[in-house]
């Protein structure tokens, strides 16, 4: 499993892009997609809406579970992803791509994020 | 989550290769099992279209054995044992006294050995084996039968799916097609002493395999190699779950409980109030008597399904509704693979329980989602 190197992660296993223009994309990392098995619903944050950095901002429903997603930073929403809410398939099979969840307008970013190798590190143990 | 939090879980003779095949694990009743391999989605597809092969060896055996061993098996369980063919399997329960379901049984009456003399295997649920043996080892008082604790003599290997009888044809001279749906027979399978029971859990058609542990693994890789061709997976508890449920099976812990008789739960028909012909006293009886007449007078919540309208999931325990007040609960829920929606059972009340009942809902964390009642099971194999 690569957790690619350009994103920073969170430890509730969302990655977030490098900002565009102030906007990054968020998604779950493939350890997380694999814990939950195969997604079959996705809930995602209105676009427009405020999220905060570590708080609930939507689900993602698998065959054995229901997750709470966290928004690993704070902002307002500017993109969902519609692919995933027609096929949450993807965020099992493109995590870290086609498998994006949202996109939002930066606000303000918590000073724990990880880098690749520290998230890593805390998804070893 | 873990039931034994103290103690280490137990692994099956097939662990190490679990792990090998890298299988995601998860603690079941005290058990560290297969919950998949890969998508739980396509080992479900698997076994609906072509096979599966699941490690079920944490299921209780219990081999019960003497010229007693049916009379004993009349006076503990509901079911008519005395009445089961020898080879042939009946689906039964243990109740307690007041008629509460202690666990849900399959029981082998296996060929008679000696004159007069037989043996029966009982299989109980994981979570339940030590309740059923324990049971069963009071309720034999009096009775001229053995009660043996076979949990560690067995391991259990189970091939399901539309292709499961050309695999173990290859690997047996047994007679497979002499062997009806709810029979078993001894034999060897790819040179492995085992009973080979024409039964299982998923709404397929399918084989049991009773080994010896340390044979296990021979045999796990005789399967895999026999199913090759024909797109043999192996697979996990959890595409095991929703197979059990699409065919609308009930599960001990969800549709089945102590806090319920068998006619609450819709199977009355497995309690036998005559036996071999004659009326019969067991454990339970006077309770489930009252019982009977109690469904016929004022019937209890039934059991139905659900397919929902939406994508949502609904989950064990959540509220069912219908005009903003609450008339039943979710027993299982999970998205079926093969209706492309999700479903569930549960028990409502009766003036809902009709398939085609409008107005039903589920209340999925907060929000009413729109529900279609159906009639069980949901999935029916075609013969």
């Amino acid at each position: 499993m690569s957790n690619p190197q350009q994103l920073r992660y969170s430890k509730e296993h969302e990655w977030l892009s490098g900002a565009e223009d102030g906007v990054s994309t968020v998604g779950i990392t493939e350890f997380a997609a694999n814990a939950l098995g195969d997604v079959v619903y996705a809930q995602l944050p209105e676009v427009g809406s405020t999220v905060t950095a570590g708080e609930t901002c939507g689900e993602l429903e698998s065959t054995k579970s229901v997750s709470d997603l966290y928004s690993p930073v704070s902002g307002e929403i500017t993109e969902i992803n519609e692919d995933v809410v027609n096929d949450p398939s993807l965020v099992n099979t493109a995590p870290f791509e086609g498998g994006w969840l949202f996109k939002v307008r930066v606000a303000q970013e918590p000073d724990d994020l990880l880098s690749a190798d520290e998230y890593v590190a805390h998804t070893a143990g | 989550m873990s039931s034994s939090p103290t103690t280490a879980p137990r692994r099956t003779a097939l662990d190490a290769l679990h792990r090998s095949l890298g299988a995601t694990m998860t603690d079941f009743a005290g058990w560290d099992m297969p919950l998949r391999y890969g998508s739980e989605r396509d080992e479900h597809t698997a076994v609906r279209t072509r096979a599966g092969l699941f490690d079920l060896s944490h299921m209780g055996e219990i081999t019960v054995t003497g010229p007693g061993a049916a009379a004993l098996l009349d006076h503990a369980l509901v079911g008519d044992i005395g009445g089961v063919r020898p080879g042939r399997a009946r689906y039964t329960m243990i109740c307690r006294e007041d008629g509460g379901i202690l666990d849900d049984l399959i029981v082998y009456r296996l060929a008679e050995t000696e004159a007069g003399s037989s043996t029966c295997l009982v299989v109980a649920n994981a979570s339940n084996a030590q309740v059923v043996l324990d049971a069963l080892v009071e309720r034999s008082a009096g009775f001229d039968a053995e009660v043996r604790d076979d949990r560690d003599g067995y391991a259990l290997l189970a091939v399901q799916g539309p292709e499961s009888p050309g695999i173990v044809k290859a690997l047996t001279d047994a007679d497979l097609d002499g062997l009806k749906y709810y029979a078993g027979l001894p034999g060897t399978v790819a040179g492995v002493p085992a009973l080979i029971a024409r039964t299982g859990y998923t709404g397929e058609d399918g084989f049991e395999l009773f080994v010896n542990p340390e044979h296990a693994v021979e045999l796990w890789q005789a399967l895999t190699k026999a199913g090759e061709g024909v797109g043999l997976v192996p697979c996990g508890l959890s595409c095991r779950d929703t197979l059990r449920l699409e065919a609308g099976m009930p599960l001990y812990g969800h549709e089945l409980s102590t806090a319920l008789t068998p006619f609450d739960a819709g199977l009355g028909r497995v309690v036998k109030f005559e036996k071999s012909g004659q009326p019969a006293d067991f454990v339970g009886r006077t309770a489930l008597a009252e019982a009977a007449a109690r469904a016929e007078s004022a019937p209890p919540r039934v059991l139905v399904g659900l397919v929902a309208e939406g994508r949502r999931v609904p989950r064990a325990g959540y509220p069912v509704v219908a005009d903003g007040r609450v008339i039943g609960e979710v027993t299982s829920g999970a998205p079926s693979p093969t209706l492309g929606r999700p479903i569930a059972m549960a028990y409502v009340d009766a003036t809902h329980a009709a398939p085609g009942t409008v107005g039903v809902g589920v209340d999925i964390r907060g929000s009413h989602e729109p529900y279609e009642v159906v009639a069980l099971p949901f999935y029916k194999r075609r013969k």
